[in-house]
């Protein structure tokens, strides 16, 4: 059982999302941050008054699945966030201890 | 029902007219109406066709001054600031349609337009006392006092609301209202008086000593505002964290549907100053739209050329200070001078509002100096050049003939008495306003304390949050 956590740009969120829906995977949570890697910032000027922009908007993206399907994930999501241009983003991956349905108490892979 | 009552002569006469048969049958005949009485209901009809015009207009004026101030410039100041002091920058303009109303009411009105010395107007209209339907000469003759009254109003009420764009994110709630009161009544109404009032020292049309020409209030709103505004960044000093923090406006969305208001609300307040639905009010609305549209591109190629991109902002902020620059020579300037007037505006206060203000280093929060002060200023010299007879026929000697204004009518040392103007206003203000920033902060304190300042004033002066996502 994995966590995948990524940060991508909020205008790939949709295609995103229906390329993890479309190889199965329905449970995910994403939050609106913002951030820098290595992508530089951008200036704005208000009537004169220079300001420079460099924690920009990003989505985060969290989704816990079962280890054979941790690959297939990845390299879905890559491929769905990816224009090649700087600002694309990163994909960690993390063990899970365990899992808990509150529902029912559902544990493991089982819960998720 | 006034224009019902004027109309009973003329139904009298209708029927003596259409009824001979029913009058010949009964005993006396009446005597049919003379030629006199018939003019003279013929005069009543007209008359009061045009007051039920006018008045119209300066009812609607009125209004569309009133929309400057809430939503206009609440909206404009809005977004302008952090989106912690929303709520209270809104405020400062919102209350003051209160709080000064009833200033006008009790002294203030009386103390603009009633006769009194050059500076200030003496009580006679106390409480509003004898403002009534009936019309006052002196200034509207064709329509109510009470319309005159309640138009002007507006104007006092705007006018305070515009210094709030220096003092915003960092006065005390307590001491803006005192501020308020005492600079209306110290600084607003007696301005008013010497340019507008009967008898006043800059008022050239009733015998001023230093005739001005002031259609719609460039010294007396934007000049005493706008210089005022400068004096309280000074004293009040900069926001905590000016200008290392970032400080961006938190929504120039509601900053430009707020100049947008303030376009359409201009018309009342420079047309509106025609004080009736005449030529002259045409000709100010022109006048008004074309510098406001040459200010707009002012201001966003100035700075296009400077910074490499046309702001929204920077669009916005040209109109405000053209509709400014304009203000006081809208009823006296043709549309070409107007749409020059504008442009040098646009241009002007660009640099004011940018280079010269990071120059000296005063934080004027929202640039109120800078666009009204500078506009103001700008737009009241050169309605000295520009002003002409053949758009406003205010000025006659005693035979009746028209009297040359501005440079352009070869009156050249008119520009000299819109600078006595322009002196005196500057001096009013300055001097008015360190008096009474210093009485506030003997009294309350002017300045916000450390702490409320960082919190945002909408939560430490109003116990509110301007935006409440969670709920």
């Amino acid at each position: 059982m994995k966590k995948i956590e990524a940060i991508i740009q909020p205008f790939k969120l949709d295609e995103v999302k229906q390329a993890l829906i479309g190889i199965g995977i329905d449970g995910m949570t994403i939050s609106e941050v913002r951030g820098h890697g290595r992508q530089k910032g951008h200036k704005e000027v208000y009537r004169g008054q220079e300001y420079t922009v460099d924690l920009l908007p990003k989505v985060r993206l969290e989704l816990v699945i079962g280890d054979d399907l941790i690959e297939k994930a990845v390299d879905t999501l890559a491929a769905a966030a990816r224009t090649g241009k700087i600002g694309d983003g990163k994909i960690f991956v993390y063990n899970v201890a365990d899992a808990i349905r509150i529902r029912n108490g559902d544990r493991g892979e089982a819960a998720i | 029902m006034k224009a019902y009552q004027c109309l009973k002569p003329l139904s009298a006469l209708v029927q003596a007219l259409l009824l001979p048969g029913l009058v010949l049958a009964q005993t006396a005949a009446p005597a049919a109406p003379s030629l006199d009485a018939r003019l003279a209901a013929v005069e009543a009809a007209a008359k009061s066709a045009q007051s039920a015009g006018d008045n119209a207009w300066m009812l609607t004026s009125a209004a569309l001054v009133l929309l400057m101030t809430g939503p206009g410039l609440a909206l404009f100041y809005g977004g302008l600031v952090r989106r912690k002091n929303v709520l209270s920058t809104m405020m400062h303009s919102y209350i003051l349609m209160a709080v000064v109303s009833v200033l006008w009411a009790v002294y203030g009105y009386s103390m603009v337009f009633a006769e009194g010395n050059v500076f200030v107007g003496d009580l006679r209209y106390l409480f509003l006392n004898g403002v009534g339907a009936a019309p006052n000469p002196d200034y509207a003759p064709t329509i109510p006092q009470q319309t005159f009254m309640i138009y002007q109003l507006m104007f006092a009420v705007i006018t305070p609301a515009l210094i709030s764009g220096a003092y915003a994110e960092r006065i005390k709630f307590k001491s803006m209202l005192l501020f308020t009161v005492l600079w209306s009544t110290l600084v607003y109404f007696p301005m008013a008086h010497m340019v507008w009032g009967k008898g006043g020292l800059l008022n050239a049309f009733t015998g001023g000593s230093i005739p001005c020409f002031d259609f719609a209030g460039g010294t007396v709103v934007h000049i005493t505002s706008g210089v005022s505004a400068l004096i309280c960044a000074l004293y009040l000093g900069k926001r905590v964290g000016y200008p290392s923090e970032a400080m961006k406006p938190h929504s120039v969305v509601l900053s430009c549907v707020g100049a947008c208001l303030l376009w359409v609300g201009w018309f009342g307040f420079n047309a509106g100053s025609a004080l009736a639905a005449s030529g002259l009010a045409t000709s100010a609305f022109v006048a008004t739209h074309f510098a406001t549209a040459t200010a707009t591109l002012g201001w966003m190629l100035a700075e296009w050329m400077r910074t490499g991109k046309p702001s929204v902002l920077g669009a916005i902020s040209g109109a405000v200070a053209g509709l400014v620059a304009i203000t006081p020579a809208s009823g006296f300037v043709q549309p070409m001078p107007a749409m020059l007037i504008g442009f040098m505006a646009g241009v002007f206060c660009y640099f004011m509002a940018t280079a010269v203000k990071h120059m000296f280093g005063y934080d004027d929060t929202l640039d109120a100096f800078g666009v009204h002060g500078c506009g103001g200023t700008l737009g009241a010299i050169l309605t000295g050049v520009f002003a002409t007879n053949l758009v406003n026929d205010g000025l006659k000697d005693a035979k009746g003939n028209l009297q040359p204004m501005g440079l352009v009518d070869g009156h050249g040392v008119q520009v000299l008495y819109q600078c006595g103007g322009v002196l005196i206003s500057w001096v009013l203000a300055i001097v008015g306003t360190l008096v009474i920033l210093k009485v506030c902060d003997l009294v309350f304190g002017v300045r916000a304390s450390y702490e409320e300042e960082r919190e945002g004033l909408d939560l430490s002066m109003h116990g509110e949050e301007g935006y409440f996502l969670e709920s």
